[in-house]
This record gives structure tokens, sequence and C-alpha cells, in this order.
């Protein structure tokens, strides 16, 4: 397979394009310009609609309509054009419609900054908006993956009837490196007899709709959803282990911020000190088995975020105390160096 | 093993970013692994642009270049200032002394001092500076060949550009030449 | 023995929740009758708002999709743009259309999104309870204006279908009004047009009803039909505000 350089944000277009992705909706806010710039240029060679709308609310909406109607549809944004889109991704979690949203995360809160951040894992994990529901939030470490999982992303959302978050941090949208266009796994995926696509008059009119005024009935598409979630839990959580066996400290992290930890844990063990990583892929589903079963020799876990303490939360969940779970971050835009990890880690193991 | 970090830095419109992009497209043509990561936002739109690339035998960890820099290539003086100390002991730094008339307070690294300006200028356009700088990085490190930085010259640039290879090519060699 | 009268095929067997003498119903049934005798029901899409007719998908016999407050512009925009064939329409009241969905209506006018919105205008928010809106008169008393709307305070009442028409990207807007079987076969003949405008692919069009609320204005039916045309009429002057040349 022929690899390409691409920048992260045009690798999530094109990824999108090649998995089917027709409908793009979205608003400028830096740092993932690139992807709407790329969907305007490419989408309409390939049969497809870009279109710039009037906010990010609106362009959830417009997101809303386009999945409700049967389509592949995306939009891209960063954090507080997130926050924005939530009003919208609670509707489209009630009314279980297949769609992709992408957060190329920066700094906050408030308007905040434009360089990477990951203080965004509360927004994409818990929901964001009102009420009880998940997105299944995919977190690429590098271009490759991201690539792979962006197109990925549309089979799961179709197959499990459930908007998918890639969160990536600016770093993974801004950076460059060589990616290839392989073959994905397919999935079989269910006939969507359920869209507003005209009645044709050969059936009952189809509804999207998630207002249920009696109680009953929305509990129970609350326990229809839950389930749902239970089944994703069992079948899609995704993590890398990383050199665990016999480790001292395991670090935590995700997204770029793993990569750093993966340099730092090549000085610790040249210094003598067993260092692994536990990587979440999915950040929900989390992986929390894979903290569950550590090895004897753990003495402490270490967070790596570059937020102010987001992740680590599930960590603690995760582990049930049964080790020590200490944090280590950056925000605003800052970035942990591998000295910084590194000098954390002898600290927190008494070296 | 080859882990070369490199900050390439300048004004902006001064092809620091295809800089560092053709080095890296030149090292994926060779099969190693690469990345580029760019400043971005405000500071591009009339203060210092700048890039991290690497390239590495092994699988790329972060990014990032920050305080561990194994090469810096600056085109301004206000570049110099920011990044000189990032530079590695036994690093490299190339100043390009056509804009820059200060030298490198750093003893323990190797330093080129190369007129990219004013090369490119009596070649043809001053436009091309950025390129023989990239020549003489190339004549000096050998981290990737001068054949897969014109292969990519063509891959960056695109077919379009093609009137302008024999001039690109010029630069290189010009730059290769001051160092090799 | 002969049929002389038939309900719309375009409206289903549900009740309607409305309150005794609210002219939603009318106005749901013209909009259901100009489907069924455009015969284009089968390749109906609308699109239902947050407000009193927010259950309007339970009440028309074709597809339908249930929006955020005021965004329904945007959702039809997402799925005309998946099924330009097809015909969609926003059914919008006014606080979701004057107040909360400005952007979006306004954006949607401005592409000339080649839908079709039906704009009812009752001066009040109904279901959250009598509500003051963007378009409740001065001196109207609402829950939220007990002393009745005050200019000053809460400026002058929005009027949608003057602003609009100077927005480039609409075809077609025109207020009508349903208190009366004039004004009612009048109202039918504007959405028909504002349905035809957008099969033959002429843009954004919208047909500004004005209605009744006789819960909440405290009136009965007959005496908020009246209330309607002696009120709101004068405010909210009836007739064509916009024809492209071109659409004519």
């Amino acid at each position: 397979m022929e690899k390409v350089l691409m920048k992260g944000n045009e690798a999530i277009g094109a990824a999108a394009i090649k998995a089917g992705c027709r409908y793009f909706f979205g608003y400028p806010i830096t740092p993932q310009n690139e992807v709407p710039e790329y969907m305007a240029k490419e989408l309409p060679k390939h049969g497809g609609v870009f279109l710039q709308a009037e906010s990010e609310v609106a362009a959830i909406n417009m997101v809303y309509g386009a999945a409700g109607a049967g389509a592949r549809v995306m939009t891209s944004s960063s954090s507080p054009g997130l926050a924005l889109k939530q009003e919208g991704l609670t509707y489209i979690a009630a009314c279980e419609l297949p769609c992709l949203v992408v957060n190329v995360v920066r700094g906050g809160p408030g308007l905040g900054g434009i360089q990477p951040a990951q203080s965004d894992y509360y927004q994409a994990t818990r929901g964001g908006g009102n009420g009880d529901y998940k997105l299944i939030v995919l977190a690429p470490a590098s271009l490759q993956e991201l690539t792979d999982m962006v197109q990925e992303a549309f089979d799961l959302a179709d197959y499990y009837r459930n908007p998918v978050m890639v969160l990536a941090d600016g770093m993974i949208g801004q950076m460059m490196e060589p990616v290839a266009f392989g073959e994905i796994p397919q999935w079989t995926l269910p006939e969507k007899n359920w869209a507003t696509t005209g009645t044709d008059g050969d059936r009952a009119p189809n509804v999207i709709n998630s207002l249920f005024l009696a109680p009953e009935e929305l509990e129970a598409l609350n326990i229809r959803l839950q389930a749902k979630y239970q089944t994703i839990k069992a079948n899609e959580t995704r993590c890398e282990i990383y050199q665990l066996e016999d480790a001292e400290i395991v670090f935590t992290a995700y997204g770029t911020t793993a990569r750093i930890v993966k340099n730092a844990i090549k000085i610790l063990k040249a210094e003598g000190i067993k260092a692994g990583l536990i990587r979440p892929m999915t950040l929900w589903p989390f992986p929390e088995a894979a903290y569950q079963a550590l090895p004897k020799t753990v003495k402490c876990i270490l967070s790596v975020e570059m937020s102010c303490g987001q992740m680590v939360d599930d960590v603690r969940l995760a582990v049930e105390s049964k080790v020590p779970v200490a944090f280590y971050g950056r925000s605003g835009g800052m970035i942990p160096t591998v000295d910084d990890i590194v000098a954390e880690a002898k600290q927190l193991l008494g070296r | 093993m080859l882990n070369e970090k490199i900050i390439c830095a300048g004004f902006g419109g001064q092809g620091v970013m295809s800089m560092g992009m053709l080095i890296t497209y030149a090292g994926m043509l060779e099969g190693k692994q690469v990345s580029w990561l760019p400043s971005y936002g405000v500071e591009m739109r009339g203060g210092t642009a700048n890039c991290n690339v690497i390239v590495a035998e092994d699988a790329i960890g972060a990014p990032t270049v920050s305080n561990d820099a194994t090469t810096a290539m600056v085109m301004n003086l206000p570049s110099l200032k920011k990044f000189e100390n990032d530079l590695l002991k036994g690093g490299k730094l190339f100043i390009n002394s056509s804009l820059i008339d200060v030298k490198s307070s750093r003893e323990d690294i190797d330093v080129y001092y190369i007129p990219a300006n004013e090369i490119a200028v009596s070649i043809g356009s001053g436009k091309v500076a950025n390129l023989v700088m990239l020549g003489a990085y190339v004549a000096a490190t050998n981290v990737v060949s001068i054949d897969s930085v014109k292969k990519a010259l063509r891959k960056v640039f695109g077919a379009s550009k093609e009137k302008m290879m024999p001039l690109n090519e010029a630069a290189l060699q010009r730059g290769c030449d001051l160092v090799g | 023995m002969a049929i002389v009268f038939e309900k719309t095929k375009g409206l289903s067997n549900v009740e309607t929740h409305y309150c005794p003498g609210c002219t939603h119903g009318i106005i749901h049934r013209l909009v259901a009758e100009v489907l069924e005798e455009m015969d284009v029901l089968p390749k109906a899409i609308g699109v239902s708002p947050v407000g009193c007719s927010v259950l309007a998908f339970k009440y028309f016999n074709i597809d339908f999709q249930e929006a955020t407050h005021g965004r329904a512009p945007a959702v039809a925009t997402g799925i005309k743009r998946v099924h330009p064939d097809k015909v969609v329409f926003t059914y919008q009241g006014d606080g979701d259309l004057a107040s909360i969905g400005t952007a979006e209506i306004v954006h949607a006018a401005h592409r000339s999104e080649n839908i079709t919105t039906i704009f009812v205008n009752n001066a009040i928010y109904g279901m959250t309870g009598g509500q003051m809106a963007p378009t409740t008169l001065p001196g109207q008393k609402s829950t939220t204006s007990p002393l009745g709307r005050d200019p000053k305070h809460a400026g002058m009442p929005l009027k949608i279908s003057e602003m609009f028409a100077t927005i480039p990207g609409t075809a077609y807007v025109e207020r009508v009004s349903v208190h009366d079987p004039v004004s009612i076969r009048n109202a039918k003949k504007a959405i028909r047009k504002a349905f035809e405008y957008q099969v033959a692919g002429k843009g954004f069009a919208m047909v500004e009803v004005l209605s009744t609320c006789p819960t909440n204005w405290g009136l009965s039916p007959v005496d908020s039909l009246t209330w309607l045309k002696d009120n709101m009429i004068p405010y909210y002057p009836l007739g064509n505000y916009k024809t492209l040349e071109e659409v004519k």
C-alpha cells in the first residue's frame, strides 16, 4: 500500500470520503479548519455536499437531518465549537442516528487558546449534553490510526446506530505523517429502514423523534439505550498494552501524550526502571479491564494528560484503589515533555 | 540509531514549512519513520514560523522537538535567538548569514554559516534561499539523500511547478557544494 | 352512498392535543390537503419544531423529524441536501422561528434552501404556558409581560414576513390568516404556491399564518378569531411580500 504524507486534518477528510461519507456540515474554527477546507474541495468531486453552516449549532442539526434521512454524514469542530454542538448531539444519540463528529481539541476553558489539549475528555465521555447517553469515543495516537479510525467510525456508527466521536488533539490535526489507506474491516450493516426518505406510499411513516411525554415510554428508551451501551462496552473496548510485564510504574495516556510517554519509558528503561503503558484507544467505552489485570510488580499508576486531570477519574474508578493513582498534566496548550514525565515517575518511585 | 530532530524556523514566507516538508517526504521515500509538526495560529501571520521534523529508524514518539534538537535551521535573527539553545550538544546549527550578522554563542555544536539569500539571488531568485539551506543540510548530515529530496520536490510542489525544477535543483546543489 | 367529503390522507387518525378553538388544526389540514392534492405525500418529509406543534409528526401521515428548538430549518437543510427530489418542509411557531431559531431560518432563507416553511404566528408561547413571544403585540398581556408588552422594555414585535422579503434568497413570502372561511381559502392557495415553488426548484418559500391561542389569550374561540382580525392584522398586514419575478 503506497504511503502518502498528509496533514492530520486532511487525512480525516480523505478517510471519511473513502468510507463513503458524502455530506459534511461545519463551521470554521482553529485548529480544524483544514477539515472543512478539504471537504469543500473534495466532496463535490465525489458527488457529495459540503455546506458551511451559519453556526456549530446549525451544523450539528444539519447532521441530525441528514443522518435521519439515511446519509453517511459528519461534522468537525474544536472544543468551544463542540460545546455548542452538544444540543444536537443529545438529540442524535436519543434518536440513535449514526454520524461522525470530530473534535480537534484546543485548550480551555472559555475561548481558551488554539494549541493542542486534551481537556475535552469530560465533554466527550460524559455525554456533554443533557440526559443519559454515550458517544463512542475513539482516540488516535498517530495519523495512520486516525485514518483507520475515521474510516471504521462510520461502520461503528451504522452498526450500533450511535454517534461516534474521534477525539484528536491539535497536534494530530496539524502534524504530517505518512498514511496508507488500507482495507479496513468490513462490517455487515443493518439496512436503514428507519430513515426519513419519504414513504413512497408503500410503508408507514418513519419518524425521528426524542420527545416522550409519558415517563414509561422515556424510561423504556433509556433502558434500550443502556442495553445497547452494554453491548458496545462488551464488544468495542480497545486499548494498547505496552511493556506492562514486570513494570514498577504504569503510565496511562491517550493520543499524542501516549507517544511522549513511550519516549519517557525508553529513557527510564535505560536507567533500569521498568515502566509500561496502558493507552486507551476508546475513551468510551473505557478499557477498565486493563487496569484490573496489572502485574503484581506495579507500585503505582501515573496518568499523563494535556489537561488538569480528567481521564484520571476513570482510571481511579477502574483501579478500584488497588494501586495508588497519580496524575501529571500540562494544560492551556503546553505539552508535557519527556524530561518532566521521567522526573515525575522517579519522584513517585522514590528514585 | 538515526533519531534526527530538526527545527526549521524563519519569517513567514521564507519557506521554512516546505523546507521541513521536503525532508519529511524524502525520509518517507527512503522508508524511514517521519513526522512534521508546524507551529500554527497567530504566530503564522507575520511573526516567526517554525516546524518540527523527525526522521528516525524507530517509531516516533512525540512529534515535538523541544530542547532535544539535533539540527536547527534558522533563516532569521529571531529564530536564532529562540532556538539556538534547544540544540543538543554536538548538534548542527545552520545560520542564514545573508540575514543574520551575528555568530552563534554555542561552542559545543557545529555551526554552518550559509549565505542563502545571496546565493539564491545569484542563481535567479531569492525565493529559493530555503532550498540552498536545505542543500547544505543534506550535504552536512546525510540524513536523507539529495536524490530523495529532488523526488520530494515534485511531490510537495506538484507537477504544475515543473518549470521551476531546474532552479530548485540548482539551489539545492549550490547548498550542497558549500558544505560538501 | 356517494362520498361528498373525506378527511385528507395526509393526516393520521391520531387525535390532536390542541386546545379547543386553536387554529393549528386548520393549518395542519391545509398543509396535508395541499400535499395530497399535489400528489406528493409519498415523497414529503416534514420537520416539527419545539412548541405547541412539537407533536405534528403524530398528526401527519408522512415521514417526519422532530427538531431541536429553533433548528428545524437546519434539520430540513440536512434532509433536503440528502434528498433534493423530496418535498421537505418545516412547521414552526413564533417562539421557535422568530426567537430561538432566528439564525437558522434567516440562513436557510439566505442560502435559498429549496424548502417550504409554514410559520404559525399566534403572538404568544403556547406550550410553555403563555409567555411573551417576539411577536406579542404592544400592550398584550402574557405571563412574562403581566402588565402588557412594553415596547420600551421589550421592543416592538418582529415582522417576519416584511423582514424576509428583504433577504435576497427568498423566492416567495406571503402572510395569511385563518380567522374566517375566506382567509382560510386564501391561506390554502398561498401554502400551495409555496410547495409548488419548491417542486419547481425555485428556492426558499415561506407562508406566515396568523393563528389564535384562545387558552393563553384568555378568550373564547370565537372572540379569539375576532381579536386576531382586530388586533393582529392591523400590525401584521396580510398579503404577498415577495414573489420573485421569474417565479411568477
